[in-house]
């Protein structure tokens, strides 16, 4: 009786503690896009979040405010990501599928050195990287960006991959092989179609590191026209005076507009995504 | 047809298979081998080689054999970078473990709405890594900024947060910490494997909540808090866009922000020191190793498992 009157009452105030805990981690965001749509001055003013009428000024100064507007950026930044999305999804699988169903010498020694590329820092290599990629002339286009995705040196998703073959009844790959498939085509026709899941978590991570990443964008993409939103954003920032938060909030809304976006659709996928590679 | 010949047959069939797995395996792991050649591996072996010269990019390297290995000893910005790094990895791993943990454990059987709660502790560690939100936090945090204004609703004089040495790093850990969300949901996923049986067992010897959290919960977690732990770690190395966006790439106010991966930035693409740069990958890269050898070497006293 007692622990039945706990529970009932226990219940209620864990959802008031998950909702007070969830409502001030999320301020700060609603009140940037809810600042975002205020007159400038009224911005120190206001640490609520009822607007009394909606401003657009904001989003036009922001998108205007550099050369090129900021359309430009996310015409880049589209490419790039698409380009990555493009590069793992093909590099990464067909790695995969060589893990989780081949048979071939230092097998374990290559996955080995594969697994422990997961843990090897940008900031590392990034240097080499670049004088390769400046000799080569790469630096200012996305090449340097994108080519590494092609070349499957994004292992946490061949890992993903992986673990998501060996999942997979061999049975059906066997039953192909009887019938004479060789391994190109049970990977296209079998294994790949199989593997959807893996692939769409693969997509929404891949659309949203490679959209926020600034670190290697920061270092290849130096030529404004050649700029991404994340580049684009901070040499905004930098460019403004300090109070001008009106359209520095306006274009940071903008930016993360298709992750928010992206999360909203992809949820399911995102979670599975880290509770597989993450759990077991 | 004998049985020995199909014995051959069988026998020359199965070579001919793994030969083929052989030419098959390379040219599905063409492109990763490739990648491994000049964009990981390559890169790792080039840069240590890198490491013993003199290289602005115009002019050739100069080999200058141990100097830049020498200067990582004398250079005392660099001890501060090392100082502010290791302050920001200590202090923020554990708490962002801590809230991920104590959220999960909330969060955990069948409460209502769980998948909701889920998301929405979830969507910070999407944005945290974000420009955006460091420009956001360079608001919130300022003079003027949200928080002052909200604790002078409370009658409390605030700073400027960002812009006082003392307490700039600190909004930086508030930032990390703030993005448990993902440590979370593996929280979530582990906890959901621990058999409910063994709650129920302990209820009826009339174990406490308290020490059936010590004594199951924990133990069979350690697996997950130990995975989490050294992901977590490695992660908080290599932050960088936020102290970059937050100081203006200057690592400032007086280097408190100075994250190591900011000082190699500054090395190497605005001085363009990239023997010193890559001296300093070098070592950035031994100090993760190290931590990472530390953690496993710890985790045989403390995580359990259950196989």
């Amino acid at each position: 009786m007692t622990t039945d009157l706990r529970r009932r009452l226990s219940v209620p105030a864990k959802h008031l503690g998950l909702i007070l805990i969830g409502f001030v981690m999320l301020y700060p965001v609603l009140w940037m896009i809810a600042s975002s749509l205020r007159p400038g001055d009224e911005i120190f003013r206001s640490p609520g979040l009822i607007l009394d009428s909606l401003q657009t000024e904001n989003y036009v100064e922001g998108w205007n405010a550099l050369t090129p507007s900021f359309g430009t950026y996310l015409v880049n930044s589209t490419i790039l990501v698409l380009g990555c999305i493009i590069g793992n999804l093909v590099s990464c699988s067909m790695a995969a599928y060589a893990f989780a169903r081949l048979n071939f010498s230092g097998k374990r020694w290559w996955f080995g050195i594969m697994l422990g590329t997961i843990m090897l820092p940008i900031h590392v290599i990034i240097v080499p990287q670049y004088v390769l990629f400046s000799q080569i002339g790469w630096v200012n286009t996305f090449l340097p960006l994108i080519v590494p995705k092609i070349l499957a040196t994004d292992a946490f998703f061949v890992f993903l991959m992986v673990q998501f073959i060996r999942g997979l009844p061999r049975e059906l790959d066997e039953a192909a092989r009887i019938d004479g498939c060789g391994h190109p085509r049970i990977f296209l026709q079998i294994v790949l179609p199989l593997m959807k899941p893996a692939l769409a978590t693969t997509t929404i991570f891949t659309f949203i590191w490679t959209w926020n990443d600034f670190f290697s964008q920061l270092i290849y993409l130096t030529d404004p026209d050649m700029y991404t939103v994340p580049v684009a954003l901070r040499s905004f920032v930098d460019s403004t005076v300090a109070t001008s938060w009106g359209s520095q909030f306006a274009m940071s809304v903008v930016s993360l507009l298709p992750i928010f976006l992206a999360f909203l659709i992809g949820q399911r996928y995102l979670v599975k995504g880290i509770a597989t590679t993450g759990g077991k | 047809m004998s049985a020995l010949d199909e014995l051959r047959q069988l026998r020359h069939g199965g070579a001919q298979v793994r030969k083929r797995d052989n030419k098959a395996a390379f040219w599905f792991l063409a492109p990763w081998f490739a990648g491994l050649l000049f964009i990981t591996v390559g890169p790792v072996l080039a840069s240590f080689g890198l490491g013993f010269t003199k290289y602005n990019l115009i002019q050739p390297p100069k080999f200058i054999g141990f100097d830049n290995f020498a200067r990582i000893f004398s250079d005392e910005r660099l001890h501060n970078a090392l100082g502010v790094t290791f302050t920001y990895v200590l202090v923020s791993v554990p708490l962002q473990l801590a809230c991920a943990l104590g959220v999960a454990l909330l969060l955990d059987r069948g409460l209502r709405g769980l998948a909701f709660y889920r998301s929405a502790f979830y969507l910070p560690s999407l944005l945290g890594s974000s420009v955006a939100i460091a420009v956001l936090w360079t608001q919130v945090f300022g003079a003027e900024g949200l928080l002052n204004r909200v604790l002078g609703f409370f009658g409390i004089e605030g700073k400027g947060w960002i812009s006082d040495p003392d307490t700039a790093l600190s909004t930086l850990i508030v930032l990390n910490v703030w993005t448990f969300g993902s440590p979370m949901i593996i929280f979530l996923a582990g906890l959901r494997q621990i058999p409910a049986v063994y709650y129920e067992a302990a209820a009826i010897d009339g174990a406490s909540k308290w020490s059936q959290f010590w004594r199951i919960t924990l133990p069979l977690l350690s697996p997950i808090l130990f995975f989490n732990l050294v992901l977590q770690i490695i992660h908080a190395f290599q932050s960088f866009t936020q102290a970059f966006v937050v100081s203006g790439g200057t690592g400032g106010p007086s280097d408190s922000t100075m994250f190591y991966t900011l000082y190699l930035y500054q090395q190497g693409f605005s001085r363009f020191d990239m023997g010193y740069a890559s001296a300093l990958a070098w070592f950035l890269l031994l100090i993760i190793a190290a931590f990472t050898a530390i953690n496993f070497w710890a985790a045989k006293y403390w995580v359990f498992y259950d196989d």
